[in-house]
C-alpha cells in the first residue's frame, strides 16, 4: 500500500520535471533573444526602461531586455569577462572617461556613427547631431549632465548668479559644500581668480597655475564642507548646513521640483559630463545590439527620457522635443543642463588634462586639504 | 548559667533576622553565640540560611534586624575592611595577578605595617602551612591543596579577630579534603584561633567542630557537640541530616516515666525513648541508628524484637549492610559487623531483629519519609 | 618474580605487523582530521594569504614596463640617464616599434596610465603616440617621433622610462612615504610640503585611532562593569542593546551623527534653546576630526564591550570580597585586585578596537571633512578611483606591518596567551 503511494508520487514529480524541463526550452525558443543592457539603477535605469526598453520590446517581441546595474564596476567585469572569453553583457552605460578607457583597451568596440546610428530629425548625420560629444570612437553620447551649484533661496541677500559668488564670504556668509576632488574645483577657483576660461586647462597644468586655484580655495577652505556622495549636497542644503553647494544637476531638480525644498540653481559655468553607450566586444548578440541602439539613441528616443529625469539628451535635433515630466506635469526643458538659459557659460570635462594630471594634482589637493 | 554563657559570648548574633526581599525570611530570629577560640560549624543543606549567617558576619551583607556583637562590642555599622576578620572562601580566592608572598602581604600593606615586619609575618605564615618555597609562585602553580592553604595562611597572616571559612574544602578531591580538615584543626589547635565554618558536608563537620550549628529553613535545628548531635538528636530533621538514620513512623499509645509506647503502621507496638512528642495519640517517628540493631538477638534480651525479611546484602568489609523489611517499611538498615560468628544470611530469609529502647528515640513526624 | 619486558614484534591476525598497522590506521584518522579543516584551510589560502601576498606583490610590482616595452627596456640600459643627452637612434626605433606592438594589442595607454603615476603627461604621451607611430615606417626614428609630440624630445621622459624599467620597484613605497627619487640622478629626497601627505595621514590616523580606543575604554569600561555586575538574565537583555547597532548599516549610523553633530543639528538646536551657546556660536562638532572620533567610538563601542564584559564575567566576585575583608578599602580593592585582573579584557578590546579603528574609511569619508580623514582613505581612493593599485598596496602592507610590529610589541609587554576577544 505504501510502496504503491510512494510509486506515485515518484511518477507524478519524475512527469512535472520532464514538462518544466520541456516548457523552459520552448520559453527560451519562443523569446529568441536576450539582450543584457548594463546601467546604473535606481531613478536612471527606470528613465531608459521606459524611453527606450519598453517602446522597443512593444515593437520587437523576439527580443527580452533584461536590466543589470553594474555599471559602476563596468571596467572591472568587463576586463575579467575578456580573460574568461565569455562576455555576457550585450550594451553597457558608462561615463565618458570610462567609455575612453574600455575603448583604449579594446574591451569595447568602435562604432561607425554615421552608419550604425539613426540621422537626426532635422535630416544631419549623427555625427553633426552629437558634434563634440562623440569623444571617442566606442562612444555613443546619450546624456549630458553636469556639476553644478544649488543655493537656499531664503538664506541669501539676493539671488546668486555667478560661480564666484561662491568664493564671496562677504555677500553669502556660511558654509559652501564642495566635492571632495579637486576636478572642478580648481577650473572654478581659477576662473574666479580672473583666469580666462579658456585659459584654465594651460594655467592649471603648471604648478604655480595648481598653487593659484588653491591660493583662491583657501579663501574659502574654513567655511567648506567636503562631499564624497552626490546625495550629500542635496541634505545639507536641505538641513541648513550650507547656503550654497555643488552636485549633479539631477539631484538638485529632484530636491527642487520633487521635494520642494527652497533651492535654486546657480547654473554659471557648470561642468558637463557625458554618459552613453559602449558595446562590448564580443558580444553574442552583436546584430540584434546595433538595432536597439540605432532605435535607443534616435532623436525622439532621447527626447523622451528627459520625462522622467533631468539630464539632457546629446542629440542636438532633440533639445526642440523635450516635452513635460511625466508624474509631476511640468516643463522639462528649463531644468535641462543644456537649455540655453542655463548653457550660457559651460565647461566640458576635460578628459585628456585630467587622464595626465589627476594624480598630481590631486596628491597636491589633498596634502592642501590635510593642512 | 544563660546569664554567665552571655558574657563569655565572643561572637553573639541576638535576634537577627535577614530578608532579601522583604518578603521571606531567610534566617529567622537568630540567637547564636560562639566563645573565643571556639571551631563553630554552621551545617544544613544549601539554602538553609547559613552562608547568609556567615556573610552578616563578615559584613558583605546586612541584618535587617537583630545585633551582631564581635569582642564586645556591635559591629552592625562596622564597614567590611574595618572588621578584622580572616575568610577563607570556596575558590580559594586568591588574588592570580600577585605571588603567594604578595597575596599573603596584601592584608599587612593595607594595614600600613612597615615592609621588614611584613616579609617577616610573609614567610613566617608560609612555614606555618609548610609552603615556605613557594613564596615566588602564583597562584595558579600550585596545587588544589596547596592554594588552599596559602588561602588559610592568608587569612590568618594579620591575625584577626576571628576567621571564617566558607565551605573551603569544597573543590579538594576527597583524600584531600580529609586531610586538609586534620591540617586546618591542627592549626586551630595551635593558634587558639576562633573560627566559624560553614559546610554542608556532615563527617566534615563532625571532625572538626567543637560545637556544631544545625541550620535548617533559616532556623538553627539543634546546637551541640558532634557526639551529642549523633547520639542524641533533638529533632527528626537532625537525626535524618546527620548519620544514617532509620525511621518507623506510629502513633503515640502510650507514655511511661523514661519510655513511651509506639504503635507503628503494621500494628506492632515498640517502645521507645520519648524526646519530642506531643502526648498520646499524637504521631511520631521513632528514629534508630542501623548500627545499634542486632539480628537474632537472644530471645527476651531487647524490649524490642520483630521479624524481619532480608532484602539486600551488601557486603563493605568492616561490616555488612543489610536491607531489610520491618514492621512495613522497605529500606530499614541494619549494619552488621564483619565477627567471627555474624549471621549467615541471604536476601529471602526471614529473621529476627531487636534493639534497647533507649537507641530508639521518638522524634517529631516529619512529612519527608 | 617480574619480568622486564622483552622486545617482540607484534603481529596482526593477517600477518602485518602491528606497529606498521598501527601506523596506518594513525596515518588515516590524522588524514581525516586534515580533511575536515581543509575547506578552511581552503578559505584562508584563498581569502586571506592569497590577497596578503598579492598585495606584496603589487606594491612592488613594475612587470608592465618590461612586459609593453620589451625593446626599449633592453636597448636603454646601455644609455646613460645623467648624459644631458637624448637616447640615440636605436632606442627611438625600439619605443616605435614596442608602441606600435602595444597599439594592437591596445595596451599602449596601460603603460601611459602606469608612468603617469610617477610624472604627469605620460598617459596623453602615450595615448598620442598609439594614433601617430601607425606613419612611422622608417627612420630616422627620433626625429619622427619628437615631430609628433616634442615631449619625446625631453630628455626627462627618458628619464623617468629608464628609472622604470626594471621589474621590481620601490617607487611605491618612497610615494608612500612622501619621498621622491630624483629621475637624473637617482638621488632620494622629501617631496617639498605642499605635496607631502601620507606621513601626515600615517599620523594623524594612529593618533585619532588612539584616541578612539581610549574613549572606548573610558566608556566602555563602567558599562562593561554594570554588565558583569547585574543577574545574567538582564545582562543578556543589556548585551543585546550593545549588539543593537550592528543591526543598522553603518551608513545609518554614521548619517545620524550627522543629524546630531551638524552645526543645524539636534546638539546645537538644544545649547542654544538652555542658552550655552548662541546663535552665532553654534559648535562645529562634524566634517572635522570631533565627527570622526565621535561617530568611530559610538561605531566601535561594542568590540570594546564584549571582551571586557567576558572577561569580568569571569572573575569571581569573591576577589573583591576577599581583598576587602582583608582590610582594603572598597575602592583600593577596586583598584588593586579587580582591574588587574581586567588587563586580559582591556588589552583584547584595544587592540581590536585600535586595529579596526585604523582601517575605517567610510565614517571618516562621511563626517571627516578634511580635518578628520584617514590614511585607509588614500587607500580606498587608489584603489577605486585612480587605479594606482601599487601605491595602494605599499600603504597596505605599512599599515599591515605596522599592525603586526604593535602585535609584536604586545606580546612582549602583555603577552598574547594573555587576551581573551570574548
Amino acid at each position: 500500500m505504501y510502496e504503491g503511494e510512494s510509486m506515485k508520487t515518484f511518477v507524478r514529480v519524475i512527469t512535472i520535471s520532464v514538462v518544466m524541463t520541456m516548457a523552459s526550452f520552448l520559453g527560451q525558443a519562443l523569446a529568441a533573444t536576450e539582450l543584457v543592457v548594463v546601467s546604473w539603477g535606481g531613478a536612471y535605469t527606470a528613465s531608459q526602461q521606459n524611453a527606450y526598453h519598453a517602446p522597443y520590446m512593444k515593437k520587437n517581441p523576439g527580443i527580452k531586455i533584461i536590466n543589470d546595474d553594474s555599471a559602476g564596476s563596468a571596467v572591472a567585469k568587463l576586463r575579467a569577462m575578456k580573460q574568461a572569453g565569455n562576455t555576457t553583457w550585450d550594451l553597457v552605460d558608462a561615463v565618458a572617461s570610462d567609455a575612453m578607457r574600455l575603448c583604449d583597451e579594446g574591451l569595447v568596440d568602435e562604432i561607425d556613427h554615421n552608419s550604425a546610428l539613426a540621422n537626426g530629425a532635422d535630416g544631419s548625420t549623427a555625427t553633426e547631431d552629437f558634434g563634440d560629444f562623440i569623444v571617442s570612437p566606442c562612444f555613443v553620447p546619450q546624456i549630458v549632465y553636469s556639476t553644478a551649484f544649488g543655493y537656499r533661496k531664503d538664506k541669501v541677500s539676493r539671488p546668486m548668479t555667478s560661480v564666484c559668488d561662491v568664493f564671496d564670504l562677504k555677500t553669502f556668509p556660511g558654509k559652501r559644500s564642495l566635492e571632495k576632488k579637486p576636478i572642478n574645483n580648481m577650473e572654478w577657483a581659477l576662473i574666479c581668480d580672473g583666469v580666462s576660461p579658456s585659459k584654465v586647462y594651460d594655467v592649471l597644468g603648471t604648478d604655480a597655475g595648481q598653487k593659484r586655484a588653491l591660493a583662491k580655495l583657501d579663501t574659502i577652505k574654513s567655511n567648506v564642507v567636503w562631499w564624497t556622495a552626490g546625495a550629500q549636497t542635496p541634505q545639507l542644503l536641505a538641513d541648513g548646513e550650507v547656503v550654497v553647494g555643488s552636485t549633479y544637476n539631477g539631484r538638485l531638480f529632484k530636491a527642487i521640483e520633487v521635494d520642494k525644498q527652497p533651492i535654486a540653481m546657480l547654473w554659471d559655468w557648470q561642468v558637463f559630463d557625458l554618459d552613453g553607450w559602449v558595446v562590448p566586444s564580443g558580444t553574442k548578440n552583436k546584430a540584434e545590439v546595433m538595432k536597439y541602439l540605432r532605435f535607443a539613441t534616435d532623436t525622439q528616443r532621447l527626447a523622451d527620457q528627459a520625462k522622467w529625469i533631468s539630464y539632457g539628451p546629446t542629440r542636438a535635433s532633440s533639445a526642440p522635443l523635450v516635452g513635460n515630466h511625466a508624474d509631476l506635469g511640468i516643463p522639462m526643458a528649463p531644468h535641462m543642463p543644456t537649455d540655453p538659459n542655463n548653457a550660457k557659460t559651460t565647461l566640458l570635462y576635460n578628459y585628456e588634462f585630467w587622464a595626465d594630471n589627476r594624480d598630481e594634482i590631486d596628491q597636491t589637493f589633498n596634502a592642501w586639504l590635510a593642512k | 548559667m544563660a546569664n554567665n554563657h552571655k558574657s563569655e559570648a565572643y561572637v553573639s548574633f541576638q535576634n537577627v533576622q535577614k530578608t532579601y526581599d522583604g518578603e521571606i525570611l531567610v534566617v529567622k530570629d537568630l540567637n547564636l553565640d560562639a566563645e573565643r577560640g571556639e571551631f563553630l560549624t554552621m551545617l544544613g543543606p544549601s539554602g538553609s540560611g547559613k552562608t547568609t549567617v556567615l556573610l552578616m558576619l563578615a559584613g558583605f551583607e546586612t541584618a535587617t534586624h537583630g545585633e551582631i556583637i564581635l569582642d564586645g562590642t556591635s559591629i552592625n555599622n562596622v564597614p567590611p575592611h574595618k572588621r578584622h576578620i580572616g575568610m577563607v572562601f570556596q575558590n580559594y580566592a586568591l588574588f592570580p595577578h600577585l605571588t603567594v608572598n604578595e597575596n599573603l602581604a596584601f592584608p599587612l600593606q593595607v594595614r600600613k605595617i612597615p615592609k621588614s615586619e611584613i616579609e617577616e609575618r610573609v614567610a613566617n605564615a608560609l612555614d606555618m602551612v609548610q609552603l615556605g618555597e613557594f613564596g615566588s609562585r602564583r597562584p595558579m602553580q600550585l596545587s588544589g591543596g596547596q592554594q588552599q592553604r596559602i588561602a588559610v595562611a592568608r587569612a590568618l597572616v594579620f591575625e584577626p579577630k576571628i576567621v571564617l571559612m566558607d565551605e573551603p574544602l569544597g573543590a579538594l578531591d576527597k583524600q584531600l579534603r580529609e586531610q586538609m580538615q586534620y591540617e586546618i584543626k591542627e592549626l586551630h589547635e595551635k593558634l587558639e584561633v576562633t573560627i566559624v565554618y560553614v559546610t554542608h558536608d556532615q563527617s566534615e563537620a563532625l571532625t572538626m567542630s567543637n560545637r556544631i550549628a544545625v541550620f535548617d529553613d533559616g532556623v538553627i535545628q539543634q546546637l551541640a557537640a558532634p557526639n551529642v548531635l549523633y547520639e542524641e538528636p533533638e529533632n527528626a530533621f537532625v537525626a535524618q541530616f546527620i548519620g544514617e538514620n532509620n525511621t518507623l513512623s506510629g502513633q503515640v499509645s502510650s507514655i511511661d516515666k523514661d519510655t513511651c509506647t509506639v504503635k507503628v503502621g503494621d500494628g506492632e507496638s515498640l517502645q521507645a525513648l520519648p524526646i519530642k512528642i506531643d502526648g498520646v495519640g499524637s504521631n511520631t517517628m521513632i528514629s534508630l541508628r542501623p548500627e545499634r540493631v542486632v539480628v537474632n538477638p537472644e530471645s527476651g534480651t531487647y524490649p524490642n524484637e520483630v521479624s524481619a525479611e532480608i532484602k539486600e546484602l551488601i557486603y563493605l568489609g568492616d561490616h555488612i549492610r543489610s536491607r531489610m523489611n520491618v514492621c512495613g517499611h522497605d529500606d530499614f538498615i541494619v549494619k552488621i559487623p564483619n565477627s567471627a560468628n555474624h549471621a549467615q544470611l541471604k536476601p529471602g530469609n526471614s529473621v529476627k531483629v531487636g534493639w534497647m529502647a533507649e537507641d530508639a528515640r521518638a522524634l517529631d513526624a516529619l512529612e519527608t519519609t | 618474580m617480574i619480568k622486564t619486558p622483552e622486545k617482540i614484534e607484534l603481529f596482526t591476525a593477517d600477518g602485518v605487523p602491528l606497529k606498521l598497522s598501527l601506523a596506518r590506521v594513525q596515518r588515516r584518522s590524522k588524514m581525516v582530521a586534515f580533511l575536515m579543516v581543509s575547506p578552511l584551510l581552503l578559505f584562508m589560502v584563498f581569502a586571506f594569504l592569497v590577497p596578503i601576498a598579492d598585495m606584496l606583490l603589487l606594491s612592488v610590482d613594475n612587470s608592465i614596463v618590461e612586459r609593453i616595452l620589451p625593446k626599449t627596456v633592453k636597448s636603454i640600459k646601455y644609455w646613460d640617464p645623467h648624459d644631458d643627452k637624448l637616447p640615440d637612434e636605436a632606442v627611438f626605433a625600439a619605443m616605435v616599434e614596442d608602441i606600435k606592438k602595444a597599439k594592437k594589442a591596445r595596451e599602449h595607454t596601460k603603460i601611459g596610465t602606469r608612468l603617469n603615476y610617477e610624472s604627469s603627461g605620460f598617459a596623453s604621451l602615450f595615448r598620442k603616440a598609439g594614433r601617430k607611430v601607425k606613419k612611422i615606417n622608417e627612420p630616422p626614428y627620433k626625429k619622427a617621433l619628437i615631430k609628433s609630440d616634442k615631449r619625446w624630445g625631453d630628455i626627462q621622459t627618458w628619464r623617468v622610462i629608464k628609472q622604470f624599467s626594471s621589474g621590481y620597484t620601490g617607487g611605491y613605497y618612497l610615494a608612500a612615504f612622501d619621498l621622491k627619487r630624483d629621475f637624473a640622478d637617482g638621488s632620494v629626497s622629501s617631496l617639498p610640503e605642499e605635496d607631502s601627505i601620507y606621513l601626515k595621514l600615517f599620523l594623524r590616523t594612529i593618533l585619532l585611532s588612539t584616541t578612539i580606543t581610549f574613549l572606548t575604554l573610558i566608556i566602555g569600561f563602567p558599562l562593561s562593569y554594570m554588565l558583569a555586575k547585574v543577574p545574567t538574565r538582564i545582562s543578556n537583555i543589556l548585551i543585546i542593546f550593545v549588539l543593537l547597532p550592528f543591526w543598522t548599516s553603518l551608513l545609518v549610523r554614521t548619517t545620524s551623527w550627522i543629524a546630531l553633530l551638524q552645526q543645524e543639528g539636534v546638539i546645537n538646536d538644544f545649547l542654544i534653546l538652555v542658552g550655552i551657546i548662541n546663535e552665532d556660536g553654534r559648535l562645529a562638532m562634524i566634517h572635522n576630526a570631533t565627527g570622526t572620533v565621535v561617530a568611530m567610538t559610538h561605531i566601535l563601542l561594542p568590540f570594546m564591550i564584549l571582551p571586557l564584559f567576558s572577561v569580568m564575567k569571569t572573575i569571581p566576585k569573591s576577589y573583591v570580597r576577599a581583598a576587602i575583608s582583608l582590610g582594603a578599602h572598597p575602592w583600593i580593592a577596586f583598584w588593586k585586585i579587580y582591574f588587574p585582573n581586567t588587563a586580559p579584557g582591556i588589552g583584547a578590546g584595544s587592540i581590536l578596537v585600535f586595529i579596526l579603528a585604523i582601517g575605517y574609511y567610510i565614517t571618516p569619508a562621511l563626517v571627516g571633512g578634511s580635518s578628520g580623514t584617514f590614511i585607509s582613505n588614500r587607500i580606498a581612493y587608489h584603489m577605486s578611483s585612480s587605479l594606482n593599485w601599487g601605491l595602494g598596496s605599499a600603504i597596505g602592507v605599512i599599515l599591515l606591518l605596522f599592525v603586526v610590529l604593535l602585535f609584536l610589541l604586545y606580546d612582549k609587554i602583555v603577552g598574547i596567551n594573555n587576551m581573551k576577544l570574548g
